[in-house]
């Protein structure tokens, strides 16, 4: 069975779930790299996509390294980094 | 300065009308919004009856950031705010950060939200409890997200004294204006018809237990049975009146011109109740004689003890049958900390009409010598008006709202 791969549509989904998002941007946009900060998202609301990034998936990302992620590429790659230990597991 | 604060915008969401016109029409003509609780089943519960705000529609008033983080109540809050700025033609973005501040009145917090993530806790655990239940049931956070929707920063804060509150946050805001704050939003917005709000209502004791709308909230009636619990409340945008005028505000509504607030001695102390002293302590402020009163906008509790206190404190300091008194509450059912603020909305514009809304449905007891507006709505040319407010525990406070000449 492949791993579960957690995606930027994936992450949009959860942000919007979670926390909504701010007047004027984009979210569809080139976001990649743009700073949380920059997209309307303060830390709260990344506590918030990361608690449910992690019962959705059934992890448990690390809190350092949440909250080192700020920006979406990094957010991506800590969760998928969490998620492929535990597919091999399985 | 001459110290006179006064209110310029009022923002309204109340059970029998959503905007400042819609409940004031309602209020005027007596349409009641009380009906059987719709937002749950209520059929297990003691008390059935309830002032619902329906068709309000978060989504589209507020961005899709906030509606997440906030309760039922704050959401109805932040829009109250902006119709209130709006209303007295107020961009907060044009003013300095530090001349705005938002003091409001908490009687619950935000409880739907809360009972939501309590459930998510016993029933889940900790990992799917909201990161927002950090402040999204705070009695404080009506006012803070007020604040930051507006970048309001100046002085600002919470009452908590259950629905005499409403009053004491606008006393408040008064005291910061004449310190020196340009413009504060003041009131409060309460809406905990949720099964834990409601239970936690129904622990005091006081709500009715009839289902007849009609006949559910009668204070001052001889079948007084306690009240019905409502949602919703007011928020007014204040200001010096030299600032208001400067600026040309659309309107004066009148003048926060008195305000008094003590608390009851110790049941069984024997020593009398304090609302008396409350009323006239409001006066003495406004530097008015009873005589200058033109209405008395009545807390009604509904309960024959409290009642009694009341009609005997007004027939005191007004004499017998010595001023309308009204209580269109009973069109909303008490709204907690949001009551007070809606009856100074009321007030204010009874006086800017000339008509004193009516009390539908109450027939007074023989035993309270009081001049209740019955169920149609009194001309007056009333230039002042007291609003008298308690909360549980022992809190009475009264203010006297007066219009402004010219």
């Amino acid at each position: 069975m492949a791993a579960t791969e957690f995606t930027l549509d994936d992450l949009k989904r959860i942000l919007l779930q979670g926390a909504g998002a701010a007047e004027g941007v984009d979210l569809d946009g080139d976001i990649l790299d743009t700073d949380f900060e920059e997209l309307g998202y303060e830390s709260l609301a990344l506590l918030e996509t990361g608690g449910r990034i992690e019962r959705e998936y059934g992890i448990r990302l690390d809190e350092d390294q949440l909250v080192e992620a700020d920006t979406p590429q990094a957010l991506i790659a800590l969760v998928n980094a969490t998620l492929a230990p535990a597919g091999q597991a399985a | 300065m001459s110290g006179r604060v006064v209110v310029t915008g009022l923002g309204v969401a109340a059970p029998n009308g959503v905007g400042a016109a819609d409940y004031w029409a309602a209020a005027r003509n007596g349409t009641s919004g009380i009906g059987r609780l719709s937002r749950f089943d209520p059929s297990g519960y003691p008390a059935r009856l309830a002032g619902e705000i329906t068709g309000f529609d978060a989504d589209a008033h507020l961005p899709s950031r906030l509606v997440p983080q906030t309760d039922r109540m704050t959401q109805i809050a932040l829009v109250s705010a902006d119709c209130a700025l709006a209303d007295a033609g107020v961009r907060p973005g044009e003013l300095p950060d530090y001349d705005m501040g938002v003091v409001t009145a908490g009687a619950s917090g935000g409880f739907e939200f809360g009972q939501g993530e309590l459930r998510n806790l016993w029933s889940k655990g900790g990992q799917h409890v909201s990161a927002y239940q950090s402040f999204a049931w705070f009695y404080a956070v009506n006012s803070g997200q007020i604040s930051i929707r507006n970048g309001m920063r100046g002085p600002s804060g919470v009452l908590v004294s259950d629905q005499a509150g409403g009053l004491d946050a606008v006393a408040q805001a008064r005291r910061h204006i004449r310190g020196g704050t340009r413009l504060i939003v003041s009131g409060g917005v309460d809406a905990s018809l949720c099964p834990w709000g409601w239970v936690a209502q129904l622990a005091s004791g006081r709500l009715s237990t009839s289902d007849d709308p009609r006949r559910g909230y009668l204070p001052f009636d001889a079948a007084a049975c306690g009240h019905v619990p409502g949602e919703g409340g007011a928020l007014l945008v204040m200001e010096p009146l030299e600032s208001a005028r400067q600026r040309q505000a659309p309107q004066v509504y009148g003048e926060i011109a008195g305000y008094g607030a003590t608390f009851d001695p110790k049941p069984g102390s024997g020593r009398a109740p304090a609302l008396q002293r409350a009323i006239e302590v409001a006066l003495e402020d406004a530097d008015t004689e009873p005589g200058g009163i033109g209405a008395v906008f009545a807390d009604a509790a509904a309960l024959p003890a409290l009642d009694r206190i009341e009609s005997e404190a007004v027939t005191k300091v007004f004499g017998p049958r010595g001023v309308p008194v009204t209580a269109p509450k009973v069109l909303t059912g008490r709204l907690n900390s949001g009551g007070a603020p809606l009856d100074l909305a009321t007030a204010l514009l009874a006086v800017r009409d000339g008509v004193i809304p009516p009390t539908p449905h109450v027939t007074p007891a023989e035993e309270y010598d009081i001049d209740l507006v019955g169920s149609e709505p009194r001309r007056s040319a009333l230039r002042a008006a007291l609003v008298v407010a308690r909360g549980h525990g022992g809190f009475n406070s009264a203010v006297v709202v007066r219009a402004c000449a010219g």
